[in-house]
């Protein structure tokens, strides 16, 4: 009797492992397609190149996991990212700052406009849609404003570690950074009362807020973690280009959406795990790096992306429905 | 058959939903020109039986006759075109269109070449507003209308289509007495005019002021109808309640004690006045009152969900403020929400983290959550209640309504509340689970903690309460002890 319960409990565990993260199958899938058919893929240095190229949408990613898990969408990351940028860039360059001082300010500085969207949202109730386009055009202009539309160069080089750098000479940071992240956000994720009240937000505002949960003070902390992690990213971003790019980090908001779909984050929010959204990325990374080497047109490999984010929502809406309908 | 008296001929009318039977062979007749009251609870099925007329559901066996003829209606458009319109008891408008373009909305009149003729088109709607002897302008956009003013408007849509008979749901629920008064001369001249009304209302004085006759429904089945020179309004009220009460409230004694929860003066604008009441530990209290007459706003209101605009809220005899349902919860006051779905539960948790939701604290251990602590709490909880779930980890959205609701109870439970407020606590679970629920509430009284319920189904109220306060129009209008229950003693403060 004690093992028949124990037996099935695995198996409620296997299967529950199996659905979070579904996105290994394909992830395995093409690892095995791209090992037989592209020269030179199965190598550690092309491993640790997708995982670095993966590495800046993966940590923004990480901000858009919580904003998405609470039952919104930020459309300013890219923005912010950008922003952030410039900020630790000319901090660096025009303003005298050590880049120690030049972070902090890019830091505060996503803090503060995280703090903004969140407050748009919660105290003066405009959609999250609405409200992070504006931010996303806020922000950008700012980035052609205070460069002249001109790239911040001449970037000192004790920051160059940060981007380009290997830890033990094997890893590279921005890996390193991104793997620390994860292991960070998937504990607040399960552990933390913030983490749960998060997805009781995005699951069911209404029953949350009866159940006696800030509602706004957590959907405001996302949009702050939203901000934190796009100046961490911006600052990655200045260190591997050894410039603050105005136009940088465009489309990094949307880039993170499909990590997180890819992951199996719902999109109507309260649903999915935190380990997911990594894997998302690693799979558009490990997608990307196969067409290259067999050199598909890069143009074309944007056609791929966009059918394969169509594929894998179609796949979270027919799983929907069919639970709905087994109801 | 063929009486050309009769416009409106029900013949066995039955409309079953899956598990329920909303109608029952329901078959009565409707005087054309006569002003036709329908009545019953909530739930009676007077809704079901206006849907089916107006083409929104389809009966499940059964027909009609409607002008002497066998008449097929599958869309609300087909039963407009043949005369038969529907005045909603929310209003179906487009409050951003003018007067005229409501009216004629989705058929504007149109020129020969096609375009759309306003000059006609405001002057059929100016022409239909005069007939009924009121002043209203026909480019006045609808937002800015009031709620009588846009009841007019709908009635104009369906003079628009030449209707023989118009149903108007509930119209009075939301008028004042001056805009009762233009409603009633509006009848009045419908009737005039030859035009059937059929009008539904929980408001006995309106009924005996305009109708001709009543029908009563009671459980989905047709009582009676008869003319209303020929019933009392006492008579019409035990027509509608009509059933004897079984012994499926196992009422267990409870000793009665302090006062628990105690409002003075608590109003929110507009929408409550002046709500005193109070509730002792051990006691069930209950809050009967029409869909509608502020009940769950009083919960809410109660509870911090909502702003209140004054008012004293005493718990243990200290006085409190609450800023935040936090601050309810804090002191030991638990909300069960009338709608389990969109309030009570995370659809899409587990039944282990709805469980614990509102005290994550009992689950943490050194400010972290422990996942041994927070099963062992929901198997605690499972095993209290009874809730039917093969392991703590299932959705609760999978689970059925009874052990749905036993989930939201079990989450006040496990943070020991000591006030229960509960909104329809059985609304929309089978009889053995509301059984279970009732029992659950005599337990709790029995443990001391005090019980609030809100219910729309007097034999429930009837059977587990103590006491009972009638709620009426935003305030609390009468209040009846133990010994003086009786379906006809509530229905009378709740209808006015």
């Amino acid at each position: 009797m004690e093992k028949v319960v124990r037996r099935s409990e695995a198996s409620v565990k296997l299967m529950r492992f199996v659905s979070d993260y579904v996105i290994l199958i394909p992830i395995l899938l093409l690892v095995l397609v791209w090992w037989l058919i592209a020269p030179n893929f199965m190598s550690y240095n092309n491993f640790m190149n997708v995982l670095r190229q993966v590495s800046m949408v993966a940590i923004l990613a990480a901000g858009q996991y919580f904003i998405i898990c609470s039952g919104y969408l930020d459309l300013s990351l890219g923005a912010l990212v950008g922003l952030a940028g410039i900020v630790f860039a000319k901090g660096m360059v025009d303003w005298g700052m050590a880049p120690a001082a030049a972070g902090a300010l890019t830091f505060l500085m996503g803090i503060l406009l995280g703090a903004v969207n969140g407050c748009m949202i919660t105290v003066f109730r405009l959609p999250g849609f609405i409200a992070t386009l504006g931010m996303q055009y806020i922000a950008r202009g700012l980035c052609y404003v205070i460069t002249n539309s001109y790239p911040v160069s001449k970037i000192p080089a004790s920051v160059a570690w940060i981007g380009r750098g290997h830890l033990l000479n094997a890893v590279p940071w921005p890996v390193v950074i991104m793997i620390a992240v994860y292991v960070v956000i998937s504990f607040v994720s399960k552990k933390t009362k913030f983490g749960r009240f998060v997805y009781a937000t995005g699951g069911n505002q209404e029953a949350a807020h009866l159940s006696g949960i800030n509602v706004r003070l957590i959907v405001s902390t996302v949009f702050v973690l939203g901000g934190i992690f796009a100046a961490l990213t911006g600052v990655i971003l200045v260190s591997r280009l050894n410039s603050g790019q105005p136009s940088g980090g465009m489309g990094f908001e949307f880039q993170a959406v499909i990590a997180c779909v890819l992951g199996g984050i719902s999109l109507t929010g309260g649903k999915g795990k935190a380990l997911g959204v990594i894997l998302g990325a690693i799979f558009v990374g490990l997608l990307t790096n196969g067409m290259t080497l067999i050199n598909v047109d890069s143009y074309l490999q944007q056609v791929v992306q966009g059918m394969v984010l169509i594929l894998a929502i179609g796949v979270d809406v027919y799983k929907q429905r069919r639970q709905a309908a087994s109801k | 058959m063929d009486n050309p008296e009769v416009i409106l001929d029900i013949r066995g009318l039955t409309k079953e939903f899956p598990g329920v039977r909303a109608l029952c062979e329901v078959s009565f007749q409707v005087r054309r020109g006569s002003v036709h009251a329908l009545v019953g609870e909530n739930g009676a099925g007077k809704s079901t039986l206006i849907k089916i007329l107006t083409g929104v559901y389809q009966a499940t066996s059964g027909d009609f006759l409607f002008k002497g003829k066998k008449v097929r209606v599958e869309k609300p458009l087909d039963a407009q075109r043949l005369g038969l319109s529907v005045v909603h008891q929310e209003l179906k408008l487009v409050e951003t269109l003018t007067i005229a373009e409501n009216i004629f909305l989705g058929r504007p009149q149109s020129s020969k070449s096609g375009l759309v003729n306003w000059s006609a088109m405001r002057r059929e709607a100016k022409k239909l507003i005069d007939e009924l002897h009121i002043k209203l302008d026909v480019d006045e956009e609808v937002s800015r209308l009031s709620i009588a003013q846009k009841q007019i408007v709908e009635i104009c849509k369906a003079l628009s289509f030449r209707a023989d008979l118009i149903i108007m749901d509930e119209p009075s629920a939301t008028l004042t007495e001056n805009e009762l008064e233009c409603l009633f001369d509006i009848i009045a001249n419908l009737k005039e005019r030859g035009i059937t009304v059929i009008y539904i209302s929980h408001r006995m004085d309106e009924i005996f002021k305009i109708a001709d006759t009543v029908s009563v429904l009671r459980d989905g089945a047709h009582i009676r109808t008869l003319p209303i020179s020929e019933v009392d309004r006492e008579q019409l009220i035990s027509l509608m309640v009509g059933r004897e009460l079984g012994n499926e409230y196992p009422k267990l004694p409870a000793e009665i004690t302090d006062v628990a929860l105690e409002v003075r003066g608590l109003a929110r604008e507009g929408v409550l006045q002046d709500i005193n009441m109070h509730v002792r530990h051990g006691e069930i209290v209950g809050f009967a009152g029409l869909v509608g007459a502020g009940r769950t706003e009083t919960a809410r209101a109660i509870f911090a969900a909502d702003r209140i605009t004054s008012g004293q809220i005493f718990v243990n005899g200290k006085e409190v403020h609450f800023n935040s349902v936090r601050d309810a919860i804090r002191h030991r006051i638990a909300f069960v929400s009338e709608d389990r779905k969109q309030q009570g539960l995370v659809l899409g948790m587990s039944v282990k983290h709805n469980v614990s939701l509102v005290d994550l604290d009992n689950v943490c251990v050194k400010g972290l959550m422990n996942e041994r602590r927070e099963r062992e709490l929901a198997w605690t909880m499972i095993k209290k209640l009874a809730i039917s779930t093969p392991n703590e980890e299932k959705e609760t959205r999978l689970l059925s309504g009874g052990n749905q609701q036993k989930v939201v109870l079990a989450k006040w439970l496990a943070v020991d509340s000591d006030i229960m407020i509960m909104d329809e606590p059985t609304r929309g679970i089978d009889v053995g689970a509301k059984a279970e629920i009732y029992k659950l509430m005599c337990q709790m009284a029995q443990q001391g903690k005090a019980v609030i319920m809100i219910s729309s189904d007097m034999p429930e109220l009837i059977g587990v309460c103590d006491r009972i306060y009638v709620m009426r129009d935003g305030t609390i209008s009468g209040e009846i002890a133990r010994e003086n229950f009786s379906q006809e003693a509530i229905l009378n403060i709740a209808i006015a």
